[in-house]
């Protein structure tokens, strides 16, 4: 079975099938890194360039191993090394590395919609793995392959969203790929945080987060984006903290089996108490589990077989 | 249209699972059966009962999916979907009987033995298949066979299991689709 697109640069590419098949790959994938030898030879051969243009340790290093488990070489480009620095322009530096002939481009940008340019620009696939204030797609699957893991099922959950949500592409791409597959959508955060144009998504906006908490199954916080606060959307961390942070005071109406998820980097004390974070309602670490078999499960869809 | 003649009945592959279980319980040694994805393993299952039976100790039992071993990944237009493998014992040091339905070019074999290294240095590897239809294209032999025959290259060996098909046969096929 095939993915229904070329390039993962968003959710949006995604149809339900595919969906399940990544997760159903994936799921099963998993096993390799327990193995003693922790490597399969399905993509040997093959070269992944990973590209990022933007701070990253969790993700580049989740693509990086999900490619070395499947035994493909890996080359790590980002914008401090490159020529970009030296004033070439990116679609130049992208054509110079298309010349060298990798089978797939994982790319993450602080700007929106620069995987969708390099995806014309290049033969092989494009992965996105964060565009500005777009979308990233693998860590929303990552987020369904572990709430599916923890809960059983997907289809008629309640997952809240909890912070920044203008700011956040994973915000984004898992509204879109959670309302996609049946699951209840809430969001809340502060006002000053909400895209004006929330309504066109199919989920419930509040701003007060004790009005989603007491009926979420899995509970998503957001990183508070200090890089990408222009202006000031809140007087101060601590009541960040206090109004819109998980801690005992705010979860004291969460359901007893309520999951706990957050894409990380944790800002411990800020949008979640550390006593929260390190709690068994805490799935965060499983999450960085199930982003490498998610991104296995991707690459080997992506270049796995020849071009049809 | 294809012409469909029956090789095997249910008590015919019983028989054969039974004799091959007799000759792995005269080695007297204690052996982990690993069937390959996907009808390898309802039929190592089957295998196990016997052994189980003769033996009065439970095989250890394992599933493989060689997929990811293939040597014609990159080949291949559709890809194969990736089913679980669970190899739920340590294979270091262990006597592995790979059983599959059916041997033919053996990069099937060759590929699951790839695999089974992966996960430790077995004491050795045999292979029990059901159905051996000639046409290697890799120096590869079965230890056990239920049934060898001549086949030509229209023709398809299809080894059906209750767990997968509703129903245990062993039929051969003739593909026309197949004849250029």
């Amino acid at each position: 079975m095939n993915l229904s697109t070329h390039h993962i640069l968003g959710v949006e590419d995604l149809n339900n099938q595919d969906v399940e098949l990544i997760l159903k790959t994936a799921e099963n994938l998993k096993e390799i890194s327990l193995r003693p030898v922790k490597k399969v030879p399905a993509l040997r051969g093959k070269t992944i360039l990973l590209c990022f243009f933007e701070p990253s340790t969790r993700t580049r290093a989740s693509f990086e191993m999900a490619a070395k488990r499947l035994s493909a070489d890996t080359l790590n480009f980002s914008a401090s090394d490159s020529a970009i620095n030296k004033g070439e322009s990116l679609l130049d530096t992208v054509r110079n590395l298309q010349a060298m002939d990798p089978d797939l481009l994982v790319v993450r940008h602080g700007f929106s919609g620069i995987p969708h340019l390099l995806a014309r620009a290049v033969r092989c696939p494009v992965i996105n793995a964060g565009d500005g204030l777009h979308e990233h797609p693998t860590q929303a699957l990552l987020d369904l392959l572990t709430i599916q893991n923890i809960k059983k099922k997907i289809k008629g959950l309640n997952v809240a969203i909890i912070g920044d949500i203008a700011h956040s592409r994973v915000a984004r791409s898992n509204i879109l790929l959670l309302t996609k597959m049946g699951v209840k959508v809430s969001v809340a955060g502060p006002a000053s945080m909400m895209p004006a144009a929330i309504d066109q998504y199919d989920v419930e906006v509040a701003y007060d987060i004790r009005e989603v908490i007491p009926k979420a199954d899995v509970i998503m916080m957001l990183r508070i984006q200090r890089e990408r606060q222009d202006a000031c959307r809140f007087p101060s961390l601590r009541e960040y903290a206090r109004f819109f942070g998980l801690n005992k005071q705010t979860m004291k109406d969460a359901k007893k089996d309520v999951v706990i998820m957050h894409p990380g980097p944790v800002n411990r004390g800020v949008e979640i108490a550390p006593e929260i974070a390190d709690s068994p309602h805490s799935v965060i670490l499983d999450q960085v589990t199930n982003g490498v078999a998610v991104r296995m499960a991707l690459l080997y869809l992506l270049c796995g077989g020849k071009e049809i | 249209m294809a012409e469909t003649k029956l090789l095997m009945t249910e008590e015919q592959m019983d028989q054969v699972f039974l004799e091959m279980a007799r000759k792995v319980a005269a080695n007297g040694e204690d052996v982990a059966l690993i069937g390959i994805r996907s009808r390898g393993v309802p039929l190592a299952h089957w295998l196990a009962k016997h052994v189980e039976t003769l033996t009065k100790r439970t095989p250890k039992l394992g599933a493989l999916d060689i997929n990811l071993y293939r040597d014609d990944l990159s080949e291949v237009g559709e890809h194969p979907v990736i089913k679980e493998t669970d190899i739920p014992f340590k294979v270091e040091g262990t006597g592995i009987i790979l059983v599959d339905d059916v041997l033919y070019t053996g990069r099937t074999i060759r590929a699951a033995m790839d695999a089974i290294v992966d996960f430790g240095r077995p004491k050795y590897v045999r292979l029990a298949v059901l159905v051996d239809r000639g046409w290697r294209e890799l120096p590869i032999q079965a230890d056990y066979t239920g049934k060898k025959i001549e086949t030509t290259a229209d023709e398809v060996v299809k080894v059906m299991v209750k767990e997968l098909d509703g129903k245990n046969e062993v039929v051969l096929k003739k593909d026309f689709s197949k004849r250029f």
